[in-house]
Formats: C-alpha cells, structure tokens, sequence
C-alpha cells in the first residue's frame, strides 16, 4: 500500500495555523513564563496572533479554492468576509477579556476552597484563557470554510471545547458559572451527537462525506428521501443548537448569565458568526436544491424563535439574560437571512452578523463597567439612574441597544432591512411581517432599559460605573464607531460584502 | 445660494456650536440657540422667495448617491405642500425658544442638552418634509423620535417618563408596519426595472390590488398614529400633558404634521387606488375624530390635556379634507396644517405662562384672569378664538375650505362635522370663562402679566393668525397649484353643483 501525502496549500490555510500556533505558544508560555510577565506576554501574543491571522486574510483575499486541503475546506469571499469578521470580533473580546478580575485565579481549584483564596491572595493569576481563546477562534475559522462533513464536525468540537471551559472561569459566582460550563457542555454534547447521526444519514443517503458529493447527490435526486431529510433535519438541530434558535435555545440564558461578561460578548457575537456561516454555506450550496424540504420547517423555527426571543425578554429583570433572550431574537431574524436563499440573503446576513456582533461585545463591554464591591451588577433595577451618574457610558450603551432595536442610523436598522428585504424578495413574506412585529416588541425592552438608565433616579446602593481601563475604552469606543458608521454610510462595507459574497461550489 | 440642504446642517451648526459652550453659562447657551433658529428662520424665508409658485413639479432638488447597492440616494426636493410646512416648522422653532425660555430648568438634564436636542430636531423637522427618497424619510421619521423622546422624559412634568414611553411605543409600532410596507415597494421596484426608493418612480410600480391595499394600511397606520386618528390617538393627551409647553407645540404643531403630510405624499401618490378603497372607512374614523375630539375636551380638567383633545378634532378635520379628494378640500387640509401649527402654538405657549405662573393646571384652578393679567388673558382669548376658528382668523379660512371641500362630495360627512364647530365654541368657551372670568380664584391675586420677551414672542404668532385670517391668498397661491396637482394625479375633478336637477 503506498501512502499519497495529502497536499496541503499552506498560503490559504494559514490565518487558522497562524492562530493554532499563536495558542500553542500561549500554553507554553502559561507553563514556563513567571505570574507577573504572564498576563502581558498572553495578551500580546493573542493580540499579535490575531491581527497577523487577520493580515493575512486581508493577503489571501482575492483567493478562490476548492483544493486548499484535498477538498476539506474552501476559500472563497463569503469565507473570506466571515473570516474577518470573526477576528475582528475576536480581537475587541480580547481586549475585554485582559482585564483579570473577571477571571478566577485558578480554574482547577473547588469554588470556595483554600487553594482558590490562596491563590487569589497571592496574586496567582493562572491566564489560560488567552490560549482557549484562540482554539476557539481557531475552530471558528475553520467552521465555517469546512466543505466535508469530517472537517465540520471536527471545527465544531474545536470551537466548543475551549467555550465550555471559559464559560466556567468566572471569578465572582463560581458555581453558577460552572453550572453554566456543564450545562453547556452536556447540551452542548447532546446537539453534536444529533449532528453526528445526521451526519451518518447524509453519508448514507450519498455515499459521500464532501459537500460536493452531498450536493451532486442532492441534485440528482435519485437517493433515498427519507434518509436526506432525517440527515438534513438532524444535522440542522446540530447547528440551530450552535445558534440559540427555538426550541434548541435553553442553555443560552443561563450560560449567557453564569460565564464571565467578556467571555459572554466573545461568544455571543464570534459564535454566532461561525455558526451562521457554516449554516449559510450549507444551506445555500448542499442543501440549496432541497429547499422544498427545509424551508417550511425553518420558517417556523425563524418564527418562533423571533417571537419567543422578543417577548420573554420583557419579563427579563438581569441584564444579561435579557440580552441572552435579545440574541435568541436576533437568531431568528438572522434566519431569515438563511431562509431567503438569495445572493441578497447571503450579503445581508453577512452584514447582519458583523454589525450585530461588534454591538454585542460593545454592550457586553458596557456591562463589565457597572460593579459593585461584589463585581458586576446585573441586576436591572440597580441600573437605575446609570445616565446620571455616567452620561458618556449609559448613551453608548443606549446606542447598542438602539442599534439592537433596529433603530435608522444605527448598523442595526441596515441590517434589519436588508435581511428583511431579502427574505420578502425570495417570497417569505410571512416570516418578514413577523419579524418587523416582533421588533416592535423588542424595541419595547431595550427602551426600557434606557428609561430606567436616564430617566429614573438612581438609588444609593453603592452601584458605580468603574472607570473603563484603556482596553475597555478602545473596544467601547471602537465599537460605537462602528456601530455609527455602518448605520449613516454603510455604503462602502455594504459595495465590499457584495463583491466578495459568492460561494463557490 | 440657498438649498435644502444647508437649511438642515445649519440647526446642526447651532447644536454643535452648543456642544463646545460651557454648561455653566445657560444664558449663552439659550442665545445661541435662539440666534440659529432665527438664522434658519431667515435662511427659510429666503428659499421660499425663491420658490415658483406656479410650478408643480418638486423645486430645489438635489440627488446624491447614498448607499448604491441598494439604491438609496439623499434625494430632496419641495413642493408648494412641503414648503408651507417648513416653513411653520422654521418660523414655530424661534418662538418656541424664546416663549419657553425658562422651560428646560426642570428638566433631568442640563439646559445645554435640552437646546442641542432642539436644534438636532429642527434639522430633522426639514429634512422630514424635504425628503424625496423613501428611505431617507423613513430614517428622518424614526430617528426624529429620538429626540422628541428625551425631550418628552427628560424636561416635562408629572409622569412624564411614562408619557414618553408610550409615545415612542406607539410610534415605533407604525414605524415598523411602515417599513414592512417600504421593503415590499423596494423588492417590488427590483422587479420592475431596478431597485429604488425614488418616490416618483415608485409610484409608478405596477401592483395588485390586495398588495396595494395592505402596502396602502401599512403606512397609512403609520401616519394615522402620528397626525392621531381616532382610535389611535391614545398617547397624545398623554404626551402633550406631560411635555414642557414648547415641546407640546413642536410635537402637536410640526411633528404630527408629518402624518397628515405623509397622507398626501406617499399615501396618496404611491396608492391612488388604495386610497380611494380606504376612503369612506378613512373618513368615517375622521368625523369620529373630530366629534369625539370635541367632546372629550369639553370634559378636560386639565388645561393642556383639552388642548390635546382640540387638536385630535383638528387632525380629523385635516384628515377629512385629504380624503374629501377635491381640490379646497386638499388645500385647505394644507392650510389647516400650517394655522393649526400657529393656533396650537399660541395655545399651548399662552396655556403654559398661565400654568407656570399658577402653578397648576387644573382650569378650575384660574379665575378672573382678565383683571390681574389683561394681557396674558387677551392672548389667550385670542387663540381660543383661533382654535374654534373665529371668522376674520387663519383657522377660519381653512376650515370653511375643508368643510365646503368636504361637502361637494361628501354632504353627509360634512353636515355631522359641522357639529364639531359647534362644539368646538363649547370647549374653549367654557374654560375662558373659567380661566378668565368671574371672580379671582384664591391664590391668583399676585400673577404677574406677560413680560416683554413673552410679549416678543407670543407678537408673530398673532400676526400670522390675524394677517392670514383675512388675507390668506399668498399661501394659498403656493398651496393650489400643488393640491390640484395631487387631486389631478389621482383622477379626480371636483364635482361641479348641480341645483337644477336638484330642484325638479
């Protein structure tokens, strides 16, 4: 038996060896670096790692392969875009992410025990994250470029693997954040074997595990239905899962409340560009011939997800559980962008997914600011009066949620209508009216926040707004920029996702 | 050379100019701000000279590219319509500063913010009514809500954080059918020769009667929110009784001239037939407007809850004369629009001295005002007198036109709002007698007149509403070429009176 050597093109895989070395770095650092360098050797070295992954996509960006390694995964614009955007994304979580007091000081030791306090007291602050950051970002790279099923399932793993254990690394409310970490992973492990046997149909159904293969099978049309829809249906609870779509979304609000708030914003936004990447890509390249079968079914999962997201936010009294609820909304509306199967579709959820990911992170950064002597506080009520006592961080934080809420002007609006339009261009008219209903009702509490930040007094409970650190202030502002800018001239952005949105098949 | 344009960047001048004063020196603050809108007010004017009066295709257009992949430009342009109703807006903002002078020291924030708000809302104000691209309205719409929100929850009074909520609820709700309405005319247009959002060509797109129809409520509802229609109209009384005076008159007096403009620009452009389908519905709710408007003032304790009231039964008048489709009724909606402005700002800016200097806005509360504060109590008879359009005043005018437009073809919808007239003498009768009559209430011997800059700024409105209760033809030649325009888009000619058959 003679044995080929795959042939790998190095040049277009790069930005995910690039960022997988950068982590490897980062755990031999974290084993051999003394405690008072290790934090910023960490933080440059992730810094570093992603900005040089993300020169080099901007480098590769004219690139379109089917080939870059044996067939597993593809390049091409959409990957290009996402690509970037996740890094993006990544670097201003990062940003959050180095401020150590989210963390606990050393992960392996019992909520409670001596061990922890000791090495709290010490200043023993272990900085593993920086590391699980970047296999999570690593594996989100991957996810969605994957073009086999091999390849998908292993990115998916990649990516959640190192989340379940950040969600778990809170330093305030341990067990709770732990409670997370474990109901993340065991939901999180229930959803990966569904896809695994819907990943099995698909590979019974067409004797292929590459998406070519699957698609050429799929247009032919001469298999076995049944087994195309239980690998379709399967494999699609795998993603939805990934996405916080109804009814696949139970873990979201607890895990959203319990893992630290920066880690929170990293998954909420990166995540969900990864997921929804993978799941435009297969959707609208694998599946796209079988609409007839998927297509009812995600318009209801679209519907409901918009509706139930929108109306169990107002009964939300955390602040990060309503935000939880508000991207369980956001999922569906994003689904509408998937439903919409259109280039339109395609470009605006691209589009959809950047602009609402950089707010995310920029609310979730406004929420690390507002403590107490017991960290962070997210009870809404104590948000009473944040207008007063910090004008400049309560208006950002208004301009995330208007933008949330899909007000003109901000990115959010832009998104909003695009997707829309494109879901009423490819005939789902149903799902748009739900979907501009429900973001009636979801303006309804993301105003009531700002009501309660501006316009009641606040009480005396010794709830303060921290002065943001310099990283803080960058991913805030930077953020508000953004989200500004892609509301008045989205123009240039919008041109850019329209050149490059074509998935190559 | 002026243009739209820098008509709303110079607001925007102001507010910034505002944003580099120090908080300390509100007296600056509230000069500079005053200072701005009378250079818009003047910038306003000289535009108008400008305008063609005969000429009934927009004017000062100016078209830029804005987002291209979607085909949204930054369009405006005016016609007669749009231009009476910005320069009320124009003309209302100036007055408004200097009548409510004092008026944003209760606020939650400071006296700065208050004024850069203001001006931010003078800009959008104009570009509301100068826009030409679908798009670019529907942004200036929603985004104007902003403002008016914290003006609203940040310096009215009572429970104003609720008043303001309710506002915005309400607004964003019509807001968003419209936009459902917009994205459907945009894909519809990508089908039907390229994606656009160009009002004209838009109102060329072919469509199916039902989509007309559903495309026609969605922003229909929108706009019967903001003019408020009966029985959409819950969250004015609300809003009005909470706001400070001058934000009452720029919320009542221009912003909810947005709905009733919004029913002749694109609900009646862009669905002709829609509209007529609507029409008897349309104009049964606007009678109920008006007789129910009438009535539930009549029963106001509260003086600025009744002028809301009154002016729920004026936007159904208004509302009535888009629909009666007849050319006085079209342009005495328009007319209506622009003294309505002026009534409604006299009203509330007269109402709101009283009830500062009082204390109090319970009516039962004044009394014999007519003797301690002469002035004051003249001013407000007047614009009473104006609300229930007093013949020889503005409003006069424009609702003899409304109703003889209204019964041309419409005889029975007229004769019942007539009656609204007759109430409309009972509404503000009673609380002058109330207010400025009879003997002195305890607690009132010590108010103190109008002072002079009162008197300043109380001077124009009164101008307006005496000089165009008797010689309105200037705005009236700008205003007809531009209804009959609108009536002649829609196929309409207005029925001529026929006695001799009548009388066989």
């Amino acid at each position: 038996m003679t044995f080929t050597a795959p042939i790998l093109n190095y040049t277009l895989l790069s930005p995910i060896l690039i960022l997988l070395g950068g982590a490897l770095i980062g755990v031999i650092v974290e084993a051999f670096v003394s405690k008072a360098l290790r934090p910023i050797t960490q933080l440059s070295i992730t810094i570093g790692t992603l900005i040089l992954a993300l020169a080099q996509v901007w480098k590769i960006r004219n690139e379109q392969s089917m080939s870059a390694a044996m067939g597993s995964v593809v390049i091409d614009g959409p990957a290009i875009l996402l690509q970037a955007s996740i890094l993006i994304i990544s670097i201003i979580s990062v940003l959050l992410i180095a401020d150590t007091d989210h963390f606990t000081a050393l992960a392996a030791a019992l909520p409670g025990s001596n061990e922890e306090r000791y090495a709290q007291q010490t200043g023993n602050q272990v900085t593993e994250v920086y590391p699980l950051t970047l296999f999570a970002v690593s594996g989100m790279m991957l996810f969605p470029i994957s073009s086999d099923l091999i390849t998908l399932f292993v990115a998916l793993e990649m990516l959640s693997l190192p989340l379940y254990l950040m969600a778990g690394l809170s330093r305030r409310r341990r067990l709770a954040s732990q409670e997370a970490a474990l109901k993340y992973f065991l939901l999180g492990a229930f959803s990966s074997a569904f896809f695994l046997f819907g990943m099995a149909y698909l590979y019974g159904y067409s004797a292929s595990v590459t998406f070519s293969g699957i698609r050429a099978a799929v247009v032919g049309g001469s298999g076995n239905d049944v087994l195309l829809l239980l690998g379709i249906a399967f494999v699609s609870v795998g993603l939805l899962f990934k996405v916080g779509a109804v009814p696949f979304h139970a873990w979201s609000p607890d895990v959203y409340q319990g893992a630290p708030t920066p880690i929170t914003g990293f998954m909420a936004a990166a995540t969900k560009i990864a997921a929804f990447g993978a799941m435009l890509r297969i959707y609208y390249t694998v599946f796209a011939n079988a609409e007839w079968s998927w297509s009812p079914p995600l318009t209801a999962i679209a519907i409901i997800t918009m509706l139930f997201g929108s109306l169990v936010a107002i009964a939300q009294r955390d602040i990060k559980r309503m935000l939880a609820y508000s991207s369980i909304a956001h999922a569906g509306f994003l689904l509408t962008g998937v439903i919409a199967l259109n280039k339109a579709g395609l470009e605006a959820s691209i589009f959809y997914l950047f602009a609402y990911g950089i707010a995310t992170v920029g609310a979730f950064a406004v929420v690390t600011l507002v403590r107490d002597s017991g960290g962070e506080v997210t009870d809404l009520n104590r948000w009473r009066g944040l207008g007063k006592r910090s004008p400049l961080v309560a208006t950002a934080f208004a301009g995330f949620l208007l933008a949330f809420a899909g007000i003109p002007l901000t990115s959010g609006f832009i998104g909003k209508f695009s997707i829309f339009a494109a879901a009423y261009e490819s005939g789902a008219k149903s799902v748009v009216i739900v979907g501009v209903l429900s973001s009636a009702i979801a303006a309804f509490f993301y105003i009531r926040v700002i009501v309660l930040m501006f316009f009641t007094d606040p009480i005396q409970d010794g709830t303060s707004v921290e002065i943001p650190s310099v990283l803080t202030r960058a991913t805030v502002i930077f953020s508000i920029v953004v989200t500004i800018v892609l509301g008045v001239f989205p123009a240039p952005v919008l041109t850019l996702i329209s050149n490059f949105s074509t998935f190559i098949r | 050379m002026m243009s739209l344009t820098l008509l709303m960047i110079l607001p925007l001048i102001g507010s910034m100019a505002i944003v580099a004063l120090p908080k300390t020196n509100e007296k600056l603050v509230k000069q500079v701000a005053l200072v701005t809108s009378l250079v818009v007010m003047g910038a306003t004017i000289a535009l108008a000279a400008g305008f063609q009066r005969d000429n009934v295709e927009l004017q000062f257009i100016e078209k830029y590219s804005w987002i291209p992949s979607l085909g949204i430009n930054y369009a405006l342009g005016i016609d007669g319509l749009a231009l009476v109703l910005i320069l009320m807006a124009t003309i209302l903002a100036p007055v408004v500063i200097l009548a409510g002078w004092n008026e944003s020291h209760g606020g939650r924030w400071s006296v700065k913010t208050f004024y850069i708000l203001i001006l931010v809302l003078e800009t959008m104000m104009i570009g509301v009514f100068a826009a030409t691209d679908v798009f670019l309205f529907y942004v200036i719409f929603e985004a104007m809500l902003i403002p008016v929100y914290f003006l609203i929850g940040g310096y009215g009074t009572g429970e104003r954080s609720a008043a303001a909520v309710k506002f915005l609820i309400y607004s964003l709700f019509g807001g968003l059918l419209m936009l459902a309405s917009i994205i459907a005319l945009y894909v519809m247009s990508g089908t039907q020769g390229g994606h656009t959002f160009d009002l004209a060509a838009l109102s060329q797109l072919e469509m199916s009667s039902t989509t007309q129809n559903l495309l026609f409520l969605g922003f229909f509802i929108a706009f019967a929110i903001k003019a408020p229609l009966w029985p959409l109209h819950t969250w004015l009384p609300d809003a009005a009784e909470s706001a400070t005076p001058g934000t009452s008159v720029l919320l009542l007096g221009v912003l909810d001239k947005v709905g009733t403009f919004g029913m002749i620009r694109y609900c009646l452009t862009l669905f002709p037939d829609a509209s007529k389908t609507f029409t008897p519905l349309i104009l049964v709710l606007a009678v109920i407007s008006i007789i129910y408007g009438a009535i539930l003032a009549i029963g106001q304790r509260d003086l600025k809850r009744l002028i809301a009231f009154t002016s729920i039964s004026h936007f159904g008048f208004i509302t009535m004369g888009i629909f009666a489709m007849t050319t006085q009724g079209q342009s005495g909606a328009t007319l209506y629009m622009f003294n309505h402005g002026f009534s409604t700002a006299a009203l509330f800016l007269v109402g709101g001295w009283m009830i500062a200097r009082r204390g109090s806005s319970t009516i039962s509360d004044f009394g014999g005002l007519q003797r301690i504060t002469p002035v004051m109590a003249w001013m407000f008879f007047l614009a009473g007198m104006s609300s229930l359009a007093l013949p020889g005043l503005s409003s006069f005018v424009s609702e003899f036109l409304v109703l003889v437009g209204t019964f041309t073809r419409y005889p029975v919808h007229a004769v019942i709002a007539t009656f609204g007239i007759v109430l409309a003498a009972l509404y503000i009768l009673i609380p002058v007698q109330k207010a400025l009559h009879g003997p002195t209430t305890p607690g009132n011997e010590n108010l103190n007149d109008l002072n002079l800059r009162e008197k300043i700024a109380i001077a124009p409105v009164m101008v307006i509403i005496i000089v165009l209760g008797f010689y309105p033809s200037p705005l009236l030649k700008v205003i007809n070429p531009a209804a009959s325009h609108v009536i002649a888009q829609l196929g309409f000619s207005d029925p001529v009176p026929n006695l001799t058959n009548r009388s066989k």
